[in-house]
């Protein structure tokens, strides 16, 4: 019962962390309202004539239109540079050749032959650079804001105007074909669609091809007003190859190709657009906000004159993406979407070679005016809806339209005015526009302080109570149940209270409000409770229990959050700190005199009364221990991948999947090298325990460990040796290696999976003989008749069996090996625990291992050693306080923490989003997912926190550790003359150590520590987690918030919420355990008793 | 007896800090270009140069350590050739000690020598001088309660914040501020001296 309490309250401290995570996500990451008006035909955006509506065209609206059709061809990651005309290079300078350069030739050609018909820019693209994101933006020619680029790959329709929206009920037939994602925004739209699926970024062609097939038909056919082709193949080739793979010049070269089929086709009245979404940065990924990242390509192009005869510029025009918007909506004779923020490019209208000056700057005027007019209207109808403009700003460029308009009416009725006046116009409109949108960018990201600062308190107190409760939980009167329930129950009446309150108010439900107010409300009784009970009676100085050492590394992680360049830094930080953390825990082993032996250390003037605390190892095996730390987190680093904003660095080129490396003796080299780092862990962990004696053990999980790990560790390589050599398959085997590579992972998996029922079915791994008829010499003495009955008696009759069953195996063992005694070990009850920890571990890593890519398998390996290391030095500064209460000091939970950290990184992570491996999404699913969207999420999810995940799990093993060391510093020396007391209470120990089982014999202080041990590192998980929202709040007109603080509040947020529900698993298979051996005990007694 | 001693102490000290100002200033006399900032690789070796001549003149004169028994010539040359040995050996050890902390393996490797170089003058020659060639004495020295004598206490105190200098010094680094200090180490130095300057303000 308080196993589930434990369990329970530790649930409940992490409901407080998430409802304050909860409440500051959602007053930090706001998003965008967006309206739901349309423009029409019919309204015009302003007051006014409209210049060409009021002929009667057939097809004008606000304007008339200039071409009947258009050719939307959209290159998805088409970057600017890709596109960009090489000139003839200086006659010293030696020619750059990369494969993505200079190979789009058709374009060069037309700018060089015919200027007047065709330019090319640069388009500038507002981050999030997430595909979804930038269709939004190019149809809506609005700012999709940063919280949409979560639900990337769960679009849903689009609300807001848009073009497809006005082409549809303006009667335009709309073809579309290629990326699927548009059937999720535009359901319904088109006239005619060819859909393919955009998720499986390994493919490069199946959409390409699919274009291809119909697009020169659908063209000649003729039954289209406007035809959208969407490429995804250059993305995909950045996504798999990166740009500086031969493929890619490939795939620039058929797309070159594409441009130059559409260029010959098209014909006098239809306008050819070949535009990039976004850009992708040196590693072919995107999502941020980097130079290259947000520079796209876009080329216009139209058999007749488009552009003033006045010679092109030099360098390509920068404009922003979202001007294409009115611009297209005004050439085709339709109203501008309601929502656009964009500027029209007025070069557009100026009417071809032949046109006149005055009559040119005439029409650009008109069309920015209209242009103008939209803007205006929609910014009015948008603080009427929310208080989100500054209404200063909203004031002054209402200033600025209403006098450009009034210039422009004044100019309009006397038409014989100078040129230049209407120039002066055409300023004051685009400067009207471009402070619309800049006041636009600048507004959407704007904070709930509320929220924010409510959210912020509300970790700031989980933190507390959790180092409250940690500090308590080992003292011996703590009331496990009152403390839980109390709180609970006042969460559940605050629920009701506040529900029924908005009820009779009649306001809408917020669950993330109603979880924040659960938490609030249980905080008091807890504070109360704690008041009475314990702070009443201490002084408050014990409450901050941290050692020095700890709260300055501490205070330095946490300080580091708060500049950007250190966060940028991180992955290099993190192991530094951590490389500090085990010299000074050697440093202070050496100065509390336990790696010496103490005569070395008497002094003359002070005595020996001062070396109370015996050696417990020698010098040099800490040492090593340290210095083995420090050369693993010295190599793990060498996995480093490097984030965007230091471009001075290089990331590891070993963090690629081994299909990508093209000489073939290195791959194979490599994949020799991978398949040995898992054939180490998987001997290592045998090694292990065999060492403990716990694989002799005939249960099934140990069955398991002998037979279903190595069967793992094959189907990985055999997964690996497919993925990396699919592409050089023959084609007769095609089919098998197709089916092969989905098969494996998942019988991986599946095996994993069937390993963990295994364990949780019969935990207890110990090797049964006793009854077999050896002579018993020793019968236990019960005070009590009958099998026990409470648990009391069960605490008192275990020990005795235990020891008896200890001496009998030795009697046993002595006859067939009479070279010495054995420890405990070898009875394998000492290390149950750790045994079910450890198998757990490895279970669980074998699937994560799969979802990264093959070399990453060097730093599991690493992670193992290093995790081992770390815990045999912690547990040579840790003190076995042998009745209880037992306790885990801060610094290993620190340094656990740190650990996690670290390993994060040199798995090739980084906290921003185009650092996300998205390839884990198709192990085992090659082909995609179709419509599911949870088990990608899950996957790529799975191999972003692996190591979250592993080192949360591992957690309780900080507690179990020392004890299991034991076994060896008992070995070594002898008993400590000063422990009389327990020697006389059990004078049968001397030689055996209890080891993991001092735990079981006082459950109650077992249950305590976990309980403390997980508070602990929630504590310091939380207060990581804290420091980021005040980092993101107090910095939130930073310039990087965007791109580097808010990223690491969602990653740290993440992290969090799998570490607490690592954690509790870990807590929890634990208890199973303990739960497992107590009813082994209990089975025991009966059969004695028979 | 104490009052004296720690009268010495204070004087020695004030020499040392004072060696590692001369040797910002007095090279510029004799050196064309120099400047701490940009020719940083000579003033480590000079400010090496200085500390380690100001100790050992130190020693000669003050003697702070009892005389030994045996003092034959022979006695001499082999405890100052393990001296020698010993510093060595502390150069390569915190050469490895740095690289296992990130420092990279080949670029920059003399830089990272020469930091190890001096953290060694800061460190082990003050040692070499106060406790000779003697392993055993620097570990006793550095445990709780193993300082027998003011000047073992002073030798801990300047000693663990000589590497809390250099620990700190390592703090700038990702900062991006552009500042040409970043790029040379000796920032660390500097921190190393100031901290041993504090050492004795606190003695």
């Amino acid at each position: 019962m308080q196993k589930i309490s434990v369990l329970l309250f530790l649930a409940w401290v992490c409901f407080l962390f998430y409802a304050g995570i909860a409440l500051f996500t959602s007053g930090f990451l706001l998003t965008r309202l967006e309206l739901t008006n349309h423009s029409t035909c019919q309204e015009p955006p302003g007051p006014g004539s409209l210049p060409w509506g009021s002929q009667g065209e057939p097809r004008a609206c606000w304007m008339a239109s200039r071409f009947s059709r258009v050719v939307l061809v959209l290159i998805d990651a088409l970057r600017f540079d890709f596109a960009q005309p090489q000139h003839s290079h200086m006659p010293g300078e030696p020619p750059v050749s990369l494969p993505f350069l200079g190979k789009l030739g058709s374009l060069q050609r037309i700018l060089e032959t015919q200027p007047h018909h065709a330019r090319l820019y640069r388009s500038q693209v507002d981050p999030p650079t997430t595909t979804m994101q930038r269709l939004k933006a190019l149809t809506t020619g609005s700012l999709p804001t940063f919280i949409d680029a979560g639900s990337n790959f769960a679009t849903h329709a689009i609300v807001e105007d848009n073009l497809i929206k006005q082409l549809t009920s303006a009667g335009r037939r709309v073809v579309f074909m290629g990326d699927d994602t548009w059937k999720d925004l535009f359901p319904g739209a088109f006239s005619q669609a060819f859909f393919f699926p955009s998720f499986n970024v390994r493919d490069l062609h199946t959409v390409d091809n699919g274009i291809l097939e119909h697009l020169y038909p659908t063209m000649d056919s003729g039954e289209w007003d406007v035809l959208i082709a969407h490429f995804l193949g250059v993305d995909h080739c950045g996504h798999k190859h990166g740009p500086n793979h031969p493929e890619m010049a490939k795939k620039l070269s058929q797309m070159d190709q594409v441009i130059q089929g559409l260029v010959e086709r098209v014909e006098n009245d239809t306008l050819l657009v070949v535009a990039g979404d976004h850009g992708m940065t040196m590693n072919g990924d995107h999502g941020g906000d980097s130079e290259l990242e947000v520079s796209a390509a876009l080329f216009l192009y139209s058999p007749t004159a488009l552009f003033p005869s006045s010679a092109p510029p030099e360098e390509p025009e920068v404009i922003p993406q979202v001007s294409l918007v009115p611009t297209l909506a005004l050439l085709l004779g339709l109203p501008i979407p309601f929502g656009n923020i964009g500027e029209v490019m007025a070069e557009l209208f100026s009417g071809g070679e032949d046109s006149q000056p005055h009559s040119s700057a005439l029409a650009q005027a008109t069309a920015l005016h209209l242009n103008a007019q939209q803007v205006s209207r929609f910014l009015h109808t948008y603080s009427a809806a929310t208080q989100d403009l500054q209404a200063k700003e909203l004031h002054q460029l209402q200033n600025l339209f209403s006098k450009a308009s009034a210039d422009y009416q004044w100019f309009l009725q006397s038409p014989r005015e100078a040129e230049a006046t209407l120039w002066t116009v055409i300023a004051e409109l685009q400067q009207f526009l471009r402070g619309a949108r800049a006041m636009c960018i600048e507004s959407w990201a704007r904070f709930s302080l509320v929220r924010m600062v409510g959210g912020a308190a509300l970790l700031a107190a989980a933190c507390f109570l959790c180092l409250l409760a940690s500090q308590w939980a080992t003292s011996p009167g703590f009331p496990f149940r009152p403390l839980l329930l109390i709180p609970v129950a006042w969460g559940l009446a605050g629920v009701i209270v506040y529900a029924g309150l908005l009820a009779t108010i009649g306001l809408k439900l917020d669950p993330v409000l109603l979880g924040a107010v659960a938490a609030m409300s249980s905080f008091p009784p807890f504070l109360w409770k704690a008041w009475v009970g314990w702070g009443s009676k201490r002084p408050l100085a014990t409450l901050l229990p941290f050692p020095g050492s700890v709260l300055l590394l501490l205070l330095f992680r946490l300080a580091a959050f708060f500049s950007d360049s250190f966060v940028v830094a991180e992955a290099r930080a993190t192991p530094f700190l951590l490389g500090s953390f085990i010299l000074l825990l050697l440093a202070q082993l050496h100065w509390e005199g336990q790696l010496l032996p103490p005569k070395l250390l008497t002094v003359p003037r002070l005595g020996s009364s001062s070396s109370a605390c015996l050696p417990r190892h020698s010098g040099a095996y800490a040492l090593r221990l340290g210095v083995g730390l420090l050369l693993c987190t010295r190599l793990a680093g060498l996995f480093h991948r490097c984030p965007e904003e230091t471009p001075a660095c290089h990331s590891s080129p070993w963090l690629s999947p081994l299909a990508s490396m093209v000489g073939g003796r290195a791959k194979n080299l490599w994949y020799g090298a991978c398949v040995g780092a898992l054939v180490a862990l998987l001997a290592a962990v045998r090694l292990w325990l065999r060492r403990y004696g716990n694989l002799k053990s005939p249960e099934p999980p140990m069955l398991f460990v002998r037979w279903g790990l190595p069967l793992m560790a094959l189907g990985t390589a055999a997964y690996w040796a497919l993925a990396s050599g699919a592409d050089e398959a023959p084609p007769r085997l095609r089919a098998l290696v197709a089916g092969a590579s989905v098969v494996l992972p998942r019988a991986v998996a599946g095996l994993a999976v069937s390993g963990v029922v295994l364990l949780l079915w019969k935990p207890v791994t110990v090797l049964v003989k006793a009854g077999t008829g050896a002579p018993r010499t020793r019968t236990v003495l019960t005070p009590f008749s009958g099998p026990p009955t409470t648990q009391a008696d069960l605490n008192y009759v275990v020990p005795q069996i235990y020891r008896h069953m200890q001496e009998e195996f030795r009697g046993r063992l002595e006859k067939t090996k009479p070279e010495g005694p054995l420890t405990v070990a070898a009875y394998q009850l000492g290390s149950v625990y750790s045994a079910a920890m450890v198998t757990a571990l490895t279970l669980l890593a074998f699937p994560l291992l799969l979802l990264h890519a093959e070399r990453i398998s060097l730093v599991f390996l690493l992670l193992f050693l290093q995790s081992f290391l770390l815990l045999h030095l912690l547990a040579a500064g840790i003190p076995i306080t042998t009745p209880g209460p037992f306790t885990v000091p801060w610094q290993a939970v620190l340094a656990w923490a740190l650990m996690a950290t670290q390993t994060f990184y040199s798995t090739g992570h980084q906290p921003v989003f185009p650092a996300i491996h998205w390839h884990a999404a198709f192990v085992g699913f090659p082909e995609g997912h179709g419509s599911s969207t949870w088990l990608p999420a899950l996957l790529v999810g799975a191999n972003t926190f692996a190591s979250h995940l592993l080192f949360a799990v591992g957690c309780p093993l900080l507690l179990l550790w020392p004890f299991l060391c034991e076994s060896q510093g008992q070995r070594k020396r002898r008993q400590p003359p000063g422990n009389e007391a327990e020697a006389r209470v059990r004078p049968e120990e001397e030689e055996e150590p209890l080891m993991e089982m001092r735990l079981r014999d006082a459950p109650h202080h077992f249950n305590a520590a976990l309980l403390q041990l997980g508070l602990k590192y929630l504590f310091v998980l939380g207060i990581q987690i804290l420091a980021c929202t005040l980092a993101a709040s107090i910095l939130r007109r930073h310039l990087m918030v965007w791109k580097v603080f808010a990223p690491k509040f969602i990653f740290e947020a993440l992290g969090f919420i799998v570490s607490s529900v690592g954690l509790l698993l870990g807590i929890a298979l634990v208890m199973r355990v303990d739960g497992a051996v107590s009813s082994w005990f209990r089975q025991l007694v009966l059969a004695q008793q028979r | 007896m104490k009052d004296n001693d720690i009268k010495r102490l204070l004087y020695t000290h004030l020499l040392c800090v004072f060696s590692i100002i001369l040797s910002v200033f007095i090279p510029s006399f004799f050196l064309e270009n120099f400047s701490i900032l940009e020719t940083h690789l000579t003033w480590l070796c000079i400010c090496s140069g200085f500390v380690t001549a100001v100790n050992l003149v130190l020693y000669f004169v003050v003697k702070p350590n009892a005389s030994y028994k045996r003092s034959s010539l022979s006695h001499k040359v082999t405890r100052f050739l393990k001296c020698c040995i010993y510093f060595l050996m502390s150069c390569f050890t915190f050469h490895i000690i740095f690289v296992l902390y990130g420092a990279p393996l080949i670029e920059l490797v003399l830089e990272t020598f020469l930091f190890a170089v001096i953290l060694s003058t800061f460190t082990t020659i003050p040692c070499l001088c106060l406790l000779g060639p003697n392993l055993k004495a620097w570990l006793r020295v550095f445990s709780r309660n193993g300082v027998t004598s003011i000047w073992e206490n002073s030798l801990q105190i300047t000693t663990i914040s000589s590497f809390v200098g250099a620990w700190l010094g390592a703090l700038p680094i990702p900062l991006d501020w552009e500042r040409p200090w970043q790029i040379t180490i000796e920032r660390k130095c500097n921190t190393c001296s100031s901290c041993m300057g504090l050492g004795t303000i606190t003695q």
